[in-house]
């Protein structure tokens, strides 16, 4: 069974490099458990500030019972806002943030 | 806080048409209305600028806002009438099986009012709990409780009697007998403490209480409702007098009507009339009624066996209505403004924009040359049956499962936060009810997210590429809708040379799928402009304009499924699911359907040797480039999203050519769930060589023919680089050649062992 490997920061940098398309066989098993839905968990959306330009980032509470909270977070560029999520979900599954940027 | 929305009463319009708009206004005293012509979509640095076009109409200008409300959730109901007014002992019985017994209050039957505390009603307490509720007026009131809550998914028969001379009350809540084991005792539980004559004049309903008049929109004579029931109500039965217990069980039985003929007062039969919105009542004092927000019909009662899995051939197996806190079918809301189409009107897509402070809501139309003309060889004919099924789409938003699949984070824009902000906007197909049901009804009377030029690039949004395509050659072309054809027919498309699709067409009617059919058989030419079309089987409303059923039955991609045995669509009996299942695979009709899906990125297609056929070639005129379609809007290539592939074995003609077919997909691109007969890891596109979309072009007698790009993604490369780029330029070619009269040779039938 996979599980989080928090050594495994090859698996990171590939996922900086190249958020969307084809991923190796680990980092697609990465993916999925960050991405893995859980009705009782928060999670994330892009609210476009222009439409293909920039990006606010939001959260979403568990249960769809209120719109998504604004962060102060804005983003120009779709890849850094992949990257961002990612280095979150990381530090919640590694208890500790990665160790690059 | 600023919000405005609103929905028109017509989609479809035509010189002399009128199209009336509703509108809901919140905090602002007034809002602007202008009416546009949309040409292109709001697509972002990349793609031509979004200019809609206005319209020089009286109905531009101001108007003073107010709010309208949305009343949300199904019931079904029945007018007052002396016969019940007059019960001063009565029997009330019923089968039902809730399925969210704990959600709160929640009414089964009877004529009980909130507001003035009066009538007898049947209902579950907050533990799911049955209760008698009788009343004569504020602190008159009384209740029996059963005291065991009632197991959700688990059929009960229930019952009460009253009878305020005696005093006595009895209720019996009696699971009925199935397969499996369970913990389920009958209780019955009675009273001599006395109860008041519950005289009153109030409407009965099934599945919500009255709670007096509505100061807004009423989804019926002018009432407000609440305590919306979850779940399936069965042969509802009211007797005079107090049954005991063997009474019950009889009246219940197989000769229960004839039995007790003398005190019958209503015996509804929800068999009847499931197409419809009439509810039936067989006793002798014909209370008829009929259903509201259409709660879900042809689904099984109490008594399926299981043996019969179509609600056409054992309609008495299928006597239940499922009833849901969520459905609307009509917000119901006054009109506020009707835009008269003139002859002057060019045919075209439209909207109406409303602005209120710094929102802007758009309430789309189309404007189609009068019945039996055309103004063009050229029409696009919108997909308003798939655009209806999305309306709403309200769980792609509800967690990261959209996520995974999708293979990035979800974008969502204030317009789309409405659906948060005001939930009884109602759900979409995709969604499931409060209680997990899968949505089986769509409906546009009532305001959305996710129609509009704005957002999300898909379905409409994304089919205005296409336009802005459209009119960067000029503006030639007419355009028709879905609902046209599913009413029209062949007629609708046979004075056009070229019919062109949206991006993905997913849902048909039998009806429309003839008319293609027809049409092509007869020397017409059809664009397939997108993936993942003709895929789903659908059936329209008898009535209602613009209410479209899907039943999700076995085998597809989807985002629910429907119960066994509750396969065929309500609305016209017909077995639902994909047409792949009905005989009518979309490879049949285009010659590609529907194989994969992934939307983290889009790739291109590679030019096949077919290219160079000489039945093919001249679509690549000017296409000197290997590749084609490396470039787009959406996710940087015009493969992707949802893609089509060739399939001989499910009816690709033989004659077909794949003149590019695309490649290097990504992970996120799984293969249909309908090509998986047995599990296995196999099924991605790295690994998977079946994941391709394919262009594809075959001749139909006649001189017509089908060119099929199988991709979604497709119409977001058209614009690129000024529309000065190889998809625009072949799709051009294929257009101005579909466009010419001169009939396309048909090749004959392939050599043996081609």
């Amino acid at each position: 069974m996979y599980s989080f490997d928090k050594s495994r920061l090859d698996l990171a940098r590939e996922f900086k490099a190249n958020p969307f398309g084809e991923h190796r066989p680990d980092l697609q098993y990465l993916l999925n458990l960050m991405r893995r839905p859980d009705p009782k968990r928060a999670h994330y959306v892009l609210m476009p500030r222009q439409w293909g330009e920039s990006w606010t980032l939001a959260v979403m509470e568990p249960g769809g019972v209120s719109p998504p909270r604004p962060t102060n977070l804005v983003f120009t560029d779709a890849g850094e806002a992949e990257w961002h999520v990612f280095k979150l979900r990381w530090a919640e599954l590694a208890g500790e943030e990665l160790p690059f940027d | 806080m600023t919000r405005i929305m609103g929905y028109c009463d017509r989609w479809s319009a035509r010189p002399g048409d009128t199209v009336n708009f509703m509108v809901s206004c919140i905090g602002a005293e007034s809002y602007e209305v202008e009416i546009v012509r949309l040409k292109q979509p709001e697509a972002g640095p990349l793609a031509t600028p979004f200019q809609p076009e206005r319209v020089a109409s009286d109905v531009n200008g101001r108007y003073a806002g107010r709010e309208q409300a949305l009343p949300i959730g199904s019931l079904a109901v029945v007018p007052g009438h002396p016969c019940l007014e007059q019960l001063e002992a009565a029997t009330l019985v019923a089968y039902v099986m809730p399925t969210t017994p704990l959600k709160c209050r929640q009414a089964l039957f009877g004529n009980w009012c909130e507001a003035s505390r009066t009538g007898f009603g049947l209902e579950l307490d907050e533990q799911g709990c049955l209760v008698l509720r009788l009343g004569a007026g504020p602190g008159t009131e009384v209740t029996l409780a059963s005291g065991e809550p009632m197991r959700a998914w688990r059929w009960y028969r229930v019952a009460a009697t009253f009878d305020s001379l005696s005093g006595c009350m009895a209720i019996w809540q009696e699971p009925v007998p199935r397969h499996g084991f369970d913990l389920d005792r009958p209780i019955h539980r009675s009273t001599e403490s006395g109860c008041p004559k519950c005289r009153s004049s109030n409407a009965l309903t099934f599945a919500a209480w009255q709670s007096g008049r509505a100061t807004g929109p009423s989804a019926w004579g002018g009432l407000q409702f609440g305590q919306h029931f979850n779940g399936r109500i069965d042969r509802p039965r009211i007797v005079e007098g107090a049954l005991d217990h063997a009474g019950i069980a009889e009246l219940m039985g197989e000769n229960g009507l004839a039995a007790i003929e003398d005190e019958l007062v209503a015996a509804w039969d929800f068999a009847l009339d499931i197409s419809g919105e009439a509810i039936t009542d067989t006793g002798p004092n014909r209370l008829h009624g009929t259903i509201v927000n259409l709660p879900t019909r042809a689904v099984h009662g109490h008594n399926w066996t299981g043996c019969i899995n179509d609600w056409t051939k054992a309609p008495e197996q299928y006597g239940a209505i499922h009833f849901h806190d969520d459905d609307i079918v009509d917000a119901c809301w006054a009109t506020d403004f009707s835009f008269e189409v003139s002859s002057a009107l060019r045919s075209g897509v439209y909207a109406a924009k409303l602005t209120a402070g710094d929102f802007v809501y758009w309430v789309p139309f189309f404007v189609s040359p009068p019945r039996g003309e055309a103004r063009s060889k050229v029409a696009f004919i919108a997909s308003t049956a798939t655009y209806t099924v999305y309306l709403n789409n309200t769980g792609r938003f509800l967690s990261s499962a959209t996520e995974v699949y999708q293979g990035r984070v979800t974008v969502m824009d204030e317009i789309d936060s409405l659906l948060f902000e005001f939930p009884a906007m109602g759900l979409s197909t995709y969604d499931r009810h409060s209680d997990g049901t899968g949505v089986a009804y769509a409906s546009r009377s009532r305001p959305v997210h996710n129609f509009r030029p704005t957002g999300r690039h898909w379905n409409f949004n994304l089919d205005l590429c296409i336009i802005d395509w459209l009119e960067h050659l000029g503006g030639d072309y007419d355009v028709i809708t879905e609902d046209q054809l599913h009413e029209e027919g062949m007629s609708l498309l046979a004075p056009y040379n070229v019919v062109i699709t949206g991006s993905h067409p997913e849902y048909d009617s039998l009806g429309m799928l003839d008319a293609f059919q027809a049409y092509l058989r007869r020397g017409g030419r059809l664009m397939y402009m997108g993936g993942n079309g003709f895929y789903w089987r659908i059936a329209h409303h008898p009535t209602r304009d613009g209410v479209i059923e899907v039943r999700r039955a076995e085998g597809g991609v989807r985002a629910w499924d429907a119960l066994p045995g509750e396969y065929h669509h309500s609305f016209t009996g017909e077995y639902g699911g994909l047409w792949r299942r009905n005989s009518r695979a979309p490879q049949k009709l285009v010659g590609v359907g529907f194989i994969s899906q992934g939307f983290d990125k889009c790739s291109y297609y590679r030019r096949t040797e077919a290219a160079d056929d000489p039945r093919a070639a001249w679509m690549f005129e000017g296409v000197e480039d290997e590749l084609i379609g490396d470039f787009g809007i959406l996710q940087g290539g015009a493969a992707g999203l949802e893609i089509d592939a060739i399939d001989a074995r499910l009816g690709t003609p033989p004659h077909a050519l794949v003149v590019a077919r695309s490649e290097n997909h990504s992970n996120t691109y799984e293969v249909v769930a309908e090509e998986v007969l047995i599990p296995h890891g196999a099924t991605d596109a790295i690994i998977n060589p079946e994941i391709h979309a394919d262009i594809t072009f075959f001749e139909t007698p006649n001189g017509g023919a089908v060119w099929s790009t199988g991709s979604i993604a497709f119409a977001g490369s058209l614009g690129w680089n000024g529309f000065d780029n190889n998809v625009a330029r072949l799709t051009t070619n294929v257009l101005r050649r579909f466009a010419d009269d001169e009939p396309l040779p048909w090749p004959g039938l392939p050599k043996t062992g081609e």
